[in-house]
């Protein structure tokens, strides 16, 4: 195996979101900063305190997959191999890597617990006979890893990130490190997430982390004094990691290069971030160091940004460590005030955004960021997209478990 | 007649023509595997309302007729 670091480059992106169901819809609904918030329609809210979500809306699991398959599979890793279709024809990297240098890493932060829901009723009402022989696979969280890698025949390591809402941003940075130390050619990495649903809601409302406003204009509200929790959302997002001279070789379209990544646990608490934040910008320190920032360059920050009151503030907190002086002529803004918190998948979502900032020179807005906090005192990019040439763009995710992930690009 | 509604199910599963499937037509061509003919079953019972438990491995849809209406008697 080769010893020497080699260069890690994005070839390919996929997403369905609640605001597009595709990368493009999805990115073009960002610069615009589209609501993706709206009552809840996949379950009944009568006896629910959070009444909104950010629902993927119109999508059509039949255009990417056959009956037979959607009938045992979980809407969780649905939104993943969706994802995951739309990057790999992006990149067409199909029949270009050896299978046994093809890598997946894609990460969900809960799984299927929608099946899980359905199963349990039936348990309940009808006996253990009647649960269904797909309830295992449609359950468990490195599914959606296990069916992109058959569908996309990727025999490296196919590996599930399950760090809850930093999933997506660890399995993109496991995957780079993958490639980089030459373990695998190529990889599909991201995340997916789908748990809209009653238990789920019911529990994350009840540990008080969901906002319970009725008006999707006044719910997620990142970096905003008014903030009060978080917007649950759903969907996935895909990336293909590539060897930046397997990618040239074959003469790929190239978004961004992967250059860093951070990885850290605060150790601190089960739910709540440290205050402190030194996990959060340990992460945020090692990717720049890997990513060779200079103190020089234009910063973009997707931040987690999930419009809790802790969050934002120990992030914003966060980013002041990282960056030091710089932290103020950073341009920062948290996508989540438009796709809801997506969970598992926010990582990898976020990460698109970040590639195309650095591909077009457009930073998407933090939208309904009307009443600023003076605890949150950076340029958080209110409610409208902004120009910028940014050079180095880091995306933050800090999950459940004190989990901290960070990965940046800079434009080739 | 339980024939015809092994086949429509099947049909509807993996859309086919039912008139397409036979007696002999294997769940491997099918692209039927063990845990699908175990949901197939699940589906069975509540169109035939029968307790159906699969205690032998079935190759053919005739060998299923054949359970099926070897447990109905």
């Amino acid at each position: 195996m080769e010893k020497k670091i080699r260069r890690v480059v994005v070839t390919g992106i996929g997403a369905v979101t609640p605001i597009g169901l595709t990368a493009d819809e999805t990115w073009s609904a960002m610069l615009e900063g589209k609501n993706g918030i709206a009552p809840i329609t996949l379950f009944d809210t009568s006896e629910f305190k959070t009444k909104l979500a950010a629902e993927v809306k119109g999508f059509e699991p039949r255009n990417y997959m056959e009956k037979a398959e959607i009938l045992k599979t979980d809407r969780y890793a649905i939104f993943g191999i969706a994802a995951s279709q739309e990057a790999v024809d992006d990149s067409g990297i199909m029949g270009t890597v050896d299978p046994e240098r093809f890598a997946v890493y894609f990460g969900s932060g809960i799984g299927g617990i929608s099946s899980f829901e359905t199963e349990h009723t039936k348990l309940m009402q009808r006996g253990p006979k009647r649960v269904s022989p797909y309830f295992v696979p449609e359950l468990i969280a490195n599914m959606a890893a296990g069916m992109i890698a058959i569908r996309f025949n990727c025999q490296n390591a196919a590996l599930p990130a399950v760090t809850a809402c930093a999933s997506g941003s660890n399995a993109i940075g496991e995957a780079i490190r993958a490639i980089r130390h030459g373990y695998c050619d190529a990889a599909i990495t991201g995340g997916c997430e789908a748990a809209i649903t009653p238990t789920g809601v019911a529990g994350f409302v009840n540990m008080q982390a969901l906002s319970v406003s009725e008006d999707p204009d006044a719910a997620s509200l990142p970096f905003d004094k008014r903030r009060a929790g978080f917007v649950i959302g759903e969907g996935g997002a895909a990336l293909i990691l590539e060897e930046y001279e397997h990618a040239k070789a074959r003469g790929a379209k190239i978004y961004a290069e992967a250059v860093g990544y951070g990885s850290t646990c605060d150790a601190h608490h089960i739910t709540a971030p440290d205050p402190e934040a030194g996990g959060a910008s340990r992460a945020m320190k090692q990717a720049l160091e890997e990513a060779g920032y200079t103190g020089a360059e234009t910063v973009y920050v997707n931040a987690h940004g999930t419009g809790t009151p802790l969050n934002d503030k120990s992030e914003t907190k966060a980013v002041k460590l990282a960056l030091g002086e710089r932290a103020k002529d950073a341009y920062i803004s948290s996508t989540k005030s438009m796709t809801g918190h997506m969970l598992g998948a926010a990582g990898a979502v976020e990460a698109i955004a970040c590639v195309k900032a650095l591909q077009e020179g457009i930073i998407p807005p933090t939208i309904n960021l009307n009443e600023p906090d003076e605890e949150c005192d950076l340029n958080y990019c209110p409610n409208t997209a902004v120009k910028a040439d940014i050079e180095l763009a880091v995306s933050n995710s800090l999950g459940f478990g004190g989990h901290n992930a960070c990965v940046a690009f800079r434009k080739i | 007649m339980v024939f015809e509604t092994v086949c429509r199910i099947i049909a509807e599963r993996i859309e086919c023509d039912p008139e397409s499937i036979t007696r002999e037509s294997t769940f491997r061509d099918l692209g039927i595997d063990s845990l699908d003919t175990v949901d197939l079953m699940m589906n069975l019972d509540d169109e035939l309302g029968l307790e159906l438990e699969l205690d032998e491995k079935l190759e053919t849809v005739g060998d299923l007729v054949d359970f099926i209406e070897s447990k109905q008697e």
